[in-house]
């Protein structure tokens, strides 16, 4: 077909079992759901009903009367098992659209961190210096402690958090990632 | 604009059921659903069915729903009346019977309180239902109870639950009808892709050697789709296999039907699986019982799935042509493409397999040996043939519901069925104690048909209660029990794997079931011998009430053909019959079940 809108009957295909099955990559898929009562625990159900992972989860409403809420995971399996995950997504019923952002063309992922440190002397001054580095903010300061807030990609955060281990690193509280296309792609009604 | 004359919740229920169409619903009232049983006293158009367990409800709706083709209906309690109907919800669940299943619910100001019969009922059915509600404001009752139904009966069918808080049925509630709109969000795709059934056609008309294996989804599209199928596979001269879900789908005295595959397939049935280069899967779903060994699977063929869930393509086996539509409008669309296609299909090809298979059907894997000498003990084999063959001369309308076991598995083997929706059983769950109440169901929907419950003496009774329900209703469903006191499934596993160590699998105490039929107002009959069985059978059938027949079988007989767990198709092992190969069972194997 020249259109590029698969035919809503479109199913993907392997070349082989094998191919399917190896190797294990991260997918980053984003949900549109009806924000009903219990299909959070719907959508947690299934990856924890049938062995998928969950590497991280947020959920957010994002219309504005509040009926529709957009679920980011990001899970790792074979591409058998994450097409698997994305035709189990799309089979509940409060589902309205998925996407796989990280298949389906460039795309943004970003998430934020508090990271409380507790430390004194040089320790401090040299996490504020790697604050700077990083561009994470102070939010809190007392004598003994800083927080700080940090957004940016996982990789970001964790070695931030990593450099900050051996220099007072006391408390660690991240949202999880959030993701979005880049450019004019949207996860809008499916329909 | 006038008043609008306000009904309570329960009369605002049963009015939107009427509007579905429900004629029957099967239940057992408790506090929770108190107001529901009141106006169901007050009205004459639907009719209440009272069970004795509320997993019977759900089993006799699902024998309503899959002899009928309708939305099956269950009313239970809250709390005990709910979590018994669990295992009724993940049978429905597992072999997409569509259900609707009401609960009734603490009143909402003591969710959470840990009340009397309390339960988080949809927090429990979450994984158990296909979608379920808890309707929290009056003004959504209505509009619920229309989406419920829509739900269950579309796409891939399956149980929906509504869960109904005491003062929701109580208090005044707004009707609506049911909505022209399409759901919000549940869009199932019903039209298959052309493109790709033109790949379709092409690859079976280049086929060498090609199958159709067909399942419960072709029962589930309707008469239409088992026609279409029928017609396809007439037109196009292919070998024709089926799953225990799509019995019926294709007439079984057909020559182009090879039987059932998998386990306990026919030989014929799982070498062409093994064997093809083209498969056509339609509405079933590679389950584990049937593949065998998946590393295995037919490993030569190219495959084409077609199925209304697109989670069951590509689960279990890739495969090369997915097709996600409705199964009758697929095998339409690939009807018509045959047609369309000037291509000439490789008749030669065909006609060398169809050597090879009859090869493999002179093998004669259901082969076994009945000793005609009055005063031999009875083979199950030969209890299902005389039931299949004495039912038949009767020309009556038969249908046939099974528990779980060996004899389910022989009814399979050796009942013919040549109608779809006449065979009720529990594949997916394997729910022991499901036959009776589905029986039940059956009868309720079909009044005047022969409606028989083949059995094994441990899985009636699991839902023994429902004798009373078939007393209660003068319905005449038979139980056809084939005793062997053992569990014999188990037994079976216990003997070919565990070193015929028969564990627990032996019941010391069984009842007498032809005084337990008195008991319950029924008809008891037994036969002990072979010359006992077609008395036995044709008393049976002529008896105008419920009947339990208990048909005292060979206790060591096992269920053959059998892929062991672990073996690919082509390493199945026959029965004694054919100088029977040592069970290659792996260690790998024994973990599977």
């Amino acid at each position: 077909m020249s259109d590029e809108t698969p035919h809503p009957a479109a199913a993907p295909t392997f070349s082989s079992r094998e191919a399917a099955a190896l190797p294990r990559r991260s997918a980053t898929i984003s949900v549109l759901v009806e924000n009903e009562s219990g299909v959070l625990a719907r959508v947690i159900g299934l990856f924890a009903g049938r062995g998928y992972n969950i590497d991280s989860l947020t959920v957010a409403s994002v219309d504005a009367g509040g009926s529709r809420s957009r679920i980011n995971i990001v899970t790792s399996g074979s591409d058998m098992v994450i097409e698997q995950i994305k035709a189990q997504l799309t089979r509940l019923v409060p589902v309205y659209r998925i996407a796989e952002l990280s298949q389906e063309g460039p795309h943004l992922a970003r998430e934020l961190a508090m990271v409380k440190v507790i430390s004194d002397g040089a320790n401090r001054a040299e996490a504020l210096r790697l604050a700077e580095a990083f561009r994470a903010r102070v939010i809190d300061a007392t004598v003994e402690s800083f927080v700080f807030e940090l957004t940016g990609g996982t990789q970001k955060l964790d070695s931030f958090i990593e450099l900050l281990r051996p220099i007072g690193l006391a408390e660690v509280s991240r949202t999880g990632v959030a993701a979005i296309a880049r450019g004019t792609r949207m996860l809008s009604s499916k329909h | 604009m006038t008043a609008i004359q306000q009904q309570s919740g329960a009369e605002i229920l049963l009015r939107a059921l009427r509007d579905q169409g429900v004629e029957v619903i099967f239940g057992y009232p408790g506090g929770a659903v108190l107001p529901i049983y009141d106006a169901i006293y007050q009205q004459n158009s639907i009719r209440h069915i009272l069970v004795r367990h509320e997993q019977a409800a759900v089993h006799a709706a699902e024998g309503y729903a899959r002899s009928t083709g309708k939305v099956g209906v269950v009313l239970v309690t809250s709390g005990p009346g709910a979590t018994n109907a669990v295992t009724g919800l993940v049978d429905a669940l597992m072999d997409s019977i569509p259900v609707v299943c009401l609960t009734g619910q603490v009143p909402t100001h003591l969710i959470g309180n840990d009340a009397f019969q309390e339960a988080d009922t949809t927090g429990i059915t979450r994984a158990a239902t296909k979608q379920n509600y808890l309707v929290r404001q009056s003004e959504d009752l209505a509009r619920t109870v229309h989406e419920a139904f829509h739900i269950a009966r579309s796409g891939r069918p399956g149980p929906v639950l509504i869960d109904l808080p005491k003062d929701i049925l109580i208090a005044p509630a707004p009707y609506q009808p049911a909505s022209a709109e399409p759901h919000r969000s549940y869009r199932p795709v019903t039209e298959p892709d052309p493109s790709r059934i033109k790949e379709a056609v092409r690859l079976l008309k280049s086929a060498k050697r090609p199958i159709v294996y067909s399942g419960g989804g072709v029962i589930n599209a309707g008469d239409a789709a088992s026609a279409a199928l029928v017609e396809f596979v007439r037109v196009t001269g292919m070998p024709c296999t089926s799953t225990l879900m799509g019995l019926g789908a294709y007439p079984s005295n057909d020559p182009q039907f090879l039987g059932m595959l998998g386990m306990h397939g026919t030989y014929e049935a799982n070498n062409a699986m093994h064997g093809c280069d083209v498969m056509l899967n339609i509405g079933a779903r590679f389950d584990d019982r049937v593949t065998g060994r998946l590393n295995a699977f037919s490993p030569d063929s190219r495959k084409i799935h077609a199925d209304i869930d697109p989670s069951s393509i590509n689960k279990n086996v890739v495969v090369d042509v997915p097709i996600i539509g409705d199964a009758g409008l697929v095998m339409q669309a690939l009807l018509a493409a045959w047609h369309a296609d000037d291509t000439r299909q490789d008749r030669e090809g065909l006609a060398s397999w169809w050597r090879q298979i009859d090869a493999w059907r002179a093998v004669d894997s259901l082969k076994f040996t009945q000793n005609p000498a009055p005063g031999s003990i009875i083979k199950p084999q030969h209890a299902i043939r005389r039931l299949y063959e004495i039912t038949r001369e009767t020309g009556r309308d038969t249908f046939i519901s099974t528990e779980v076991g060996q004899h389910q598995m022989w009814a399979a083997q050796h009942f013919r069925f040549d109608k779809p929706n006449r065979w009720m059983t529990s594949g997916g769950l394997g729910t022991m104690g499901y036959g009776l109440p589905a029986a039940a169901g059956v009868q309720i929907a079909h009044p005047d048909a022969l409606v028989i419950d083949v059995a094994g003496e441990a899985s009636i009774l699991m839902n023994i209660q429902e004798m009373a329900t078939l007393a209660q209703y003068r319905l005449p469903v038979k139980v056809f029990i084939l005793n062997n006191q053992y569990m014999g499934m188990v037994r079976q596993w216990q003997e070919l794997l565990h070193g015929s160590r028969y564990s627990e699998s032996y019941s010391e105490a069984l009842p007498d079931f032809v005084k337990l039929a008195d008991a319950f107002h029924g008809v008891g009959l037994r036969a002990t011998s072979v010359d006992d069985l077609d008395r036995v059978i044709r008393e049976m059938i002529a008896i105008d009430r419920p009947v339990i027949a208990d048909i005292c079988v060979d206790q060591k007989e096992n269920c053959f053909p059998m892929i062991p767990s672990g073996a690919a198709h082509n390493e199945m092992i026959l029965g004694p019959e054919h100088q029977d190969r040592a069970a290659a069972v792996t260690d790998e194997g024994l973990m599977l079940v």
